[in-house]
């Protein structure tokens, strides 16, 4: 007779359950949905934060100068090769011979967002932004020049 | 009483009016293509709209929006655009496998659900097959679809389509014993296999109130079996996306893989359908005894109405347990039939059959 | 010890003891019967390219009563044809990790039933983690590949001689279903290929190394910080923590001293990568089985921690924060107010979860007595994390090895004794309830400082092998670094979490049902980036 009532037993557990579950997923039902529509709220609730890391850029002041002294750090660290910098070496007004950057060629596309670019930067000349939307339809226009001027 | 909707004079004076001005032959010809391009272009509509409403429920189940972009806000045409898509994809046919067969499974599929379709009493005198042994033949009409999927999966020369098919043919095989008894056990109540005259024998109270626990049971056990017999979660073995990729289907695609996708979300509808039949009145209105004011307001809703609605109402139920539940395995499905499901609705036969003797039934 | 042992200069290194190939089968018997701590959990076999010296593999055990650890060398000198005995018939996950130093070196090891190859295609040529590989010699490849069914076996005849023969994976009559690489439910590129019977499964032969990277090579010629950098591409979910096992083995070795502010930060990162990973585990167990609902209700939890941990990483997946000697960046200035509210938002919303699924007859039905994993095997096949606990298996790093702050909370580790899927089930579960718990202590108390110690622009590491381990999401995640004094590892070589579950699906489905494989895998919970590495 034990497993009769084992049997009943079964029964009203798993009904009981079922019944539980069912009045879970219809509380959820009546709660509010969660999903962000992306392109329509990128002006309302979109929310990016500061430290995300989706591009790398070279700041500039109000002059159009850069910070940058093209010691090449950057391009030694970046595990992936990146970063390329191309300088020239010019001689400043005191006679002494200076590298100065020419351009600096930082290529999205193969880069993992590591950040020992801007962690070895002695000079704090580059840095990650939260500038997001960067997909395109050609791999070269993934290749971007950071310095305006050189 | 509620005769303000019945379509019987109507259908007989446009079939008089055919008469009178072609031979019968030919009215009967014509008449025949235009119920069947009807009863067509009503499965595809109704097919888009649980699409849609399936998509829109499962998404609030979720938490989430579900389709929303394509015809306004609401997602409209989101539906009518898949099918489009879905239309102008290419049919691949498989290298080393039945050409025939795989080509005629999808068939087979539509044309057992079409057959169940047809016999739904949509209103007073507006059910398309008539006959009087109405639910016994929508019991066998559907199994034909169980040919379908086993060719599917046989034809396919797929590893999973096969184990897809074999668990679909164990399960149906299975359930359509309890089906068949809970059907059995709402016709002895009835008195009747006609469908018109179980829905018109509900008049004076659905049958689910009139038969009280057995007909509740045998409603309940009705609605496992049928959502089993659909294919559905928790019972989707057949296609178990997580275990056998798409299960039967997996090696079709363009149309061939959307008569099966029709034929599924139909067979939600027929099973609620036939459930609305049985259990809840087909398109009787509700009445509630000692209310004549409520009762006759409910009248002047159209028959049809009611039958779409209450259908609607256990799809929706249906939707609800399907986006619930984790899916059995298929030797728990089995056990639950064989231990369960068939005991009880032997046990409910039994407890019909005796209330009805001794006119315990209302 | 009577064998030689190597001089150590720097204390915190690992005392490696060098053994002959002739002595190896004995030594490690001895080592694994012995009534004093017998080692009966193999660490790791770490393949090694000693160049002039030979080619060999270094064998990290650990014995599971006392946390004793050993470290023992076995060197072949014939780089040609080097041959080392096999200690399968010891340990269980022996055969897949030695199977993987064969891939990678070439040692054949005799008495191994199975010697193919696991990660790289049959037809590769050469041995890509020797010293000498040329990198030119494998172009790009896309033939179709065709597995055998038949593998090598090498052993060693009574008078001395090395002989090879055939082992039968798969028979004719056999009827053999690839689950993968392509499928929904291996969480990833994994492809087991799987003999079943009906329904029924007779045995699962797990191949491997789809999204295969390389990243140990990569790593040699990386300098210590660039190594970092991929420790987040191995186990995405335990990313914190991997990093940080890292952190702490170069740390260590280096001997740079850890501000306490960060060690507080890496603790409660690592638990709300755990929390996270879990939710997904959640998640994806659901979906595996079937119930696409509760999936939504575990990711609507998990994007609340990965925002929480954007603000302060500045990344959801690849979070990149631990750094030598500290983390990055201090955390946002209402991290706590979030974390706090976060738990107790968590503790109301997992209710939901158990009514959903964990009380759920079918549920239930799917996963109480499925998969039975025994204690002893998963300690023979190195089954860590919460796999190992739910065979009654007290492995939690964070309990046998305290680093960071775990030596100064209270925690509960979660043992199940079942081992079945849902004692697994459950042990993830309550580890959530653990985590916010061990969160919660810390939370408040987070110390003034800095978050990170100044280091040197250029790291070496001192001579000697160097290794550290952390309870990662999914079990023990370890880091092996040899070093010859240089900028860049020698070697620097991952336990990873998820091969040695892997290897136990053969052992844990086999009479089970296809569908229960699919619970099961869900179960074992692995990552598939961190078995291919």
């Amino acid at each position: 007779m034990g497993n009769f009532k084992d049997y009943i037993n079964g029964y009203t557990f798993g009904i009981k359950s079922l019944i539980v579950g069912l009045r879970t997923s219809m509380k959820v039902f009546r709660e509010k949905n969660i999903t962000e529509q992306y392109p329509e709220n990128r002006h309302t609730t979109l929310y990016i934060p500061e430290r995300h890391r989706a591009m790398l850029t070279m700041p500039h002041d109000e002059n159009g100068n850069n910070k940058c002294v093209a010691c090449g750090l950057c391009q030694m660290e970046c595990p992936n090769g990146t970063i390329r910098i191309t300088t020239e070496t010019r001689e400043t007004e005191e006679g002494k011979k200076k590298k100065f950057l020419v351009k600096y060629e930082y290529n999205l596309g193969s880069c993992m967002f590591c950040q020992l670019c801007v962690n070895i930067c002695p000079h704090d000349a580059i840095k990650f932004t939260n500038d997001f939307e960067n997909a395109v339809f050609e791999k070269e226009k993934l290749v971007l020049t950071l310095n305006k001027k050189n | 009483m509620f005769d303000y909707y019945n379509l019987t004079p109507l259908l007989r004076s446009i079939h008089a009016f055919m008469c009178g001005i072609m031979p019968e032959w030919l009215a009967m010809t014509i008449e025949g293509i235009a119920v069947g391009l009807f009863i067509m272009i009503m499965y595809a509509i109704l097919a888009i709209i649980l699409i849609y409403m399936e998509r829109k429920v499962c998404a609030t189940f979720q938490c989430r929006i579900g389709p929303n972009r394509v015809g306004g806000k609401g997602g409209l045409l989101q539906v009518p655009a898949d099918v489009i898509k879905i239309l102008t994809k290419e049919i691949i046919y498989l290298k080393d496998n039945d050409k025939f067969l795989y080509g005629l499974a999808p068939f087979l599929v539509i044309t057992a659900s079409i057959l169940t379709f047809s016999c739904l009493p949509w209103n007073k005198g507006g059910e398309i097959l008539h006959m009087d042994i109405g639910i016994f033949f929508v019991l066998a009409a559907s199994s034909i679809g169980v040919l379908g999927i086993l060719l599917a999966g046989w034809s396919s020369n797929s590893k999973y389509t096969l184990i897809g098919a074999v668990r679909s043919g164990a399960m149906i095989i299975s359930y359509e014993l309890s089906i068949g008894i809970s059907v059995l056990t709402m016709v002895i109540l009835s008195g009747a296999m006609d469908i018109q005259a179980i829905v018109s024998n509900q008049s004076d109270g659905w049958n689910i109130f009139k038969g009280h626990i057995p007909a509740l049971m045998a409603f309940i056990i009705y609605l496992i079996a049928g959502n089993a017999e659909a294919n559905r979660a928790p019972f989707d073995l057949a296609e178990a996306e997580q275990e056998l990729t798409a299960g039967y289907h997996t090696e079709y695609s363009g149309m061939h893989f959307g008569f099966f996708y029709l034929a599924e979300y139909l067979n939600l509808f027929i099973t609620a359908g036939i459930a609305v039949t049985l259990f809840l009145g087909g398109w009787m209105p509700l009445h509630i005894s000692g209310l004549d004011a409520f009762n006759a307001i409910m009248d002047y809703i159209p028959g049809v109405i009611w039958f779409v609605g209450k259908t609607f109402f256990i799809v929706f139920i249906l939707m609800w347990i399907r986006w619930t539940f984790p899916r059995l395995r298929i030797d728990q499905v089995l056990i639950l039939e064989w231990k369960y499901l068939m005991p009880l609705s032997l046990f409910v036969l039994l407890l019909m059959t005796v209330c009805k003797v001794f006119g315990w039934v209302f | 010890m009577m064998e030689e042992i190597k001089s150590q200069t720097n204390p915190v290194a690992d005392n490696v003891v060098i053994v002959s190939t002739d002595e190896l089968v004995k030594k490690t018997e001895e080592l694994r019967s012995r009534k004093v701590s017998p080692m009966d959990y193999l660490h790791d076999i770490v393949g090694m390219d000693w160049g002039e010296e030979g080619l060999g593999a270094l064998y990290y055990m650990e014995s599971t009563e006392t946390g004793e650890r050993t470290v023992l060398k076995c060197v072949a000198n014939d780089r040609e044809n080097p041959f080392i005995p096999s200690v399968s018939h010891i340990w269980k996950t022996a055969e897949i990790k030695e199977r993987e130093v064969f891939d990678f070196f070439g040692v054949k090891f005799t008495g191994n039933p199975d010697m193919r190859r696991l990660f790289l295609r049959e037809d590769w040529k050469g041995y890509p983690l020797r010293k000498d590989y040329d990198m030119n010699s494998n172009p790009l490849n896309l033939d179709n590949e065709e597995n055998a069914d038949v593998t090598e076996e090498y052993f060693i005849t009574p008078d001395g001689k090395i002989e090879g023969k055939e082992n039968v994976i798969f028979g004719k009559e056999e009827f053999v279903v690839n689950i993968g690489p392509q499928h929904p439910s291996t969480h990833g590129v994994l492809r087991m290929r799987t003999a079943i019977d009906g329904e029924v499964i007779c045995k699962i032969d797990p191949i491997l190394g789809y999204i295969h990277r390389g990243i140990e090579k990569i790593s040699e010629q990386m300098n210590y910080r660039q190594t970092l950098a991929m420790t987040d591409r191995l186990d995405y979910l335990s990313a914190h923590q991997n990093r940080h096992a890292l952190c702490i083995c170069i740390e260590k070795a280096a001997g740079i001293e850890v501000p306490l502010r960060a060690q507080y930060i890496r603790t409660i990162m690592d638990e709300l990568q755990r929390i996270d990973s879990h939710l997904l585990f959640y998640s994806c167990l659901v979906m595996d089985m079937g119930g696409l609902t509760p999936f939504f209700y575990g990711f609507r939890e998990r994007e609340k921690i990965l925002s929480i941990m954007e603000d302060t990483t500045g990344g959801r997946l690849i979070q990149n924060y631990n750094m030598i000697g500290g983390v990055q960046a201090d955390i946002q200035p209402d991290f706590c107010k979030k974390v706090k509210e976060f738990i107790k938002h968590l503790r109301n919303v997992i209710k939901d979860y158990h009514d959903i699924f964990t009380g759920n007859i079918i549920a239930r039905e799917r996963l109480i007595g499925v998969g039975v994993l025994s204690k002893e095997d998963a300690i023979s096949l190195g089954a860590t994390g919460g796999t190992g606990r739910a065979s009654g298996w007290a492995n939690d790093v964070r309990k046998r090895h305290p680093y960071a702050m775990y030596d100064k909370v209270e925690f509960r580790e979660i043992v199940y004794q079942e081992g079945d899927s849902f004692a697994r089930y459950m042990v993830r579960m309550d580890e959530i309830m653990e985590s916010c718990h061990i969160i919660e202590q810390l939370i408040d108390n987070i110390p003034e400082g800095d978050f990170k110690t100044k280091t040197k622009p250029i790291i070496k590491l001192p001579e000697g092998n160097f290794s550290t381990s952390v309870e990662s999401s999914r079990g023990e995640f370890g880091v092996m670094i040899e070093s010859h004094g240089d900028k860049s590892p020698y070697r620097l070589h991952y336990r990873s979490t998820g091969l040695p579950l892997v290897d136990a699906m053969d052992t844990v489905c086999r009479g089970q049902k296809i569908a229960d494989l699919i619970a099961i895998g869900g179960t074992l919970d692995f990552v598939i980036p961190d078995i291919d590495r």
